[in-house]
């Protein structure tokens, strides 16, 4: 298995780069879209509560696969032309948006509502009431479940295989059969793939424990 | 709009039903399956078995942060390296009920230490055996608790099984793609009608699991 990842560094390590750079993308991208979602789900006008609810249950549940390919076969035939790498972040970044919404959501709502009224009492707009006083109370309970979709979606990455994306999985998918070694290629790159989610799920139980006594 | 109709035709519809079939077929047996064997597990790693439940708990820990796709490509492309070999049906079972597995029984072990440790205690001082405590007194509570986190991961378990085209496994996805293949034109009639299909089944399950939630709220 050893003679696996030494021979193939070279791909593994490629694949192991785009995992990362669509990981990091993909989390920037649902974070700034999950977070305008959540914030459109408690808003005050009815129809822009709709509007984010819709959308929330709507890419919630309906597989990753299927909104990726949306991007990798319907977008470049009849809009656009993207690689297959974009294709998969932007799948990625839509999909992991909602749950992100999700968990925003249920932050700002765990924040006590006479803090909103109390900001807003003492004359602050919604806007700022929002931004200065419920979201930074929030972000300490967000933070620990939005680690475990960035460690799903490190997992969820790995539909850019299906996208020839070259991420880890795809790497895999071509060692596997140059070297017809299917059983070990399949461990070393479980084995990148642990390297990267386990020491960020043992982060975030700490921080879950930590943050629970505090 | 006409392609559009002409996509969706009987013999069309009727085929992604039957994938549609497939897909239901696989998501029940493998929750059935990680069900009994993720609760199993879950209660092994609350328990604290010296010895046993570390590894345990390892092992759930190594299969929750592999992705479910390098699970599904292992079972069903490399197991038979070492001589076993599978069929497409129960590699994507096998693969799914593993994953499913451990990501259930973590949700057990926190709905199980969710419920006050005091329960325990005044069940053993009543008299009852611990495993008479943990059947009647403790596991009820927690199901009560553990019914929105565990419908939410058997949603994402019929998300799934849409990973399992990558076998070829003649699920909804599968047959969608091969409608498609026959004419291009009937590309985004089938994503709709996969969207349509896959929401409408996640759906129900999640409106339904929110009023067993509500109806069984102490």
């Amino acid at each position: 298995m050893f003679d696996i990842l030494t021979n193939n560094w070279g791909l593994l390590s490629t694949g192991w780069g785009y995992t990362i750079m669509c990981s990091v993308l993909a989390l920037i991208g649902s974070c700034v879209l999950g977070t305008l979602f959540a914030l459109m789900e408690i808003s005050p006008y009815k129809w822009v509560a709709t509007i984010g609810r819709v959308y929330v249950e709507v890419v919630r549940n309906i597989p990753l696969l299927v909104i990726t390919m949306v991007f990798y076969l319907v977008i470049p035939k009849y809009v656009v032309a993207i690689n297959g790498f974009t294709a998969g972040t932007i799948g990625l970044t839509i999909y992991t948006s909602a749950f992100i919404a999700e968990t925003v959501r249920a932050g700002i709502e765990a924040i006590a509502k006479g803090q909103m009224e109390g900001a807003r009492s003492v004359g602050l707009t919604y806007s700022q009431a929002m931004t200065q006083i419920v979201f930074p109370q929030a972000i300490k309970i967000i933070i620990p479940p939005l680690g475990n979709q960035f460690i799903n979606l490190v997992k969820n990455s790995s539909v850019l295989a299906f996208t020839s994306g070259f991420d880890l999985m795809y790497q895999g998918k071509i060692i596997a059969s140059t070297t017809l070694d299917t059983f070990s290629s399949y461990l070393a790159v479980g084995l990148l793939y642990l390297v990267l989610t386990l020491p960020l799920s043992y982060l975030m139980r700490y921080l879950e424990k930590r943050w629970q006594t505090a | 709009m006409n392609t559009f109709f002409d996509a969706i035709s009987w013999v069309n519809f009727k085929y992604l039903l039957e994938g549609m079939g497939v897909t239901l077929e696989v998501s029940i047996i493998s929750i059935a399956i990680s069900f009994v064997l993720g609760t199993f597990l879950g209660i092994i790693r609350y328990v604290n078995i010296k010895g046993l439940s570390p590894i345990v708990g390892f092992i759930i820990d190594i299969i929750r942060n592999l992705p479910l796709m390098l699970i599904l490509f292992f079972s069903y492309f490399g197991l038979p390296e070492v001589g076993v070999r599978l069929n497409v049906v129960t590699a994507t079972v096998i693969a799914l009920s593993v994953f499913e597995a451990a990501m259930i029984a973590e949700i057990v072990r926190s709905g199980i230490s969710a419920v006050a440790k005091g329960q325990m205690e005044a069940a053993r001082s009543n008299g009852m055996t611990y495993a008479q405590a943990m059947y009647h007194i403790i596991l009820p509570q927690a199901l009560r608790k553990m019914i929105p986190p565990l419908v939410s991961q058997f949603i994402s378990l019929i998300k799934d099984t849409s990973l399992a085209t990558i076998i070829l496994l003649p699920e909804l996805t599968y047959h969608a793609q091969i409608i498609y293949g026959q004419n291009v034109n009937y590309m985004i009639p089938m994503y709709v009608m996969l969207a349509l299909l896959y929401f409408v089944v996640n759906y129900a399950l999640s409106v339904a699991s929110r009023v067993i939630a509500k109806k069984l709220a102490i």
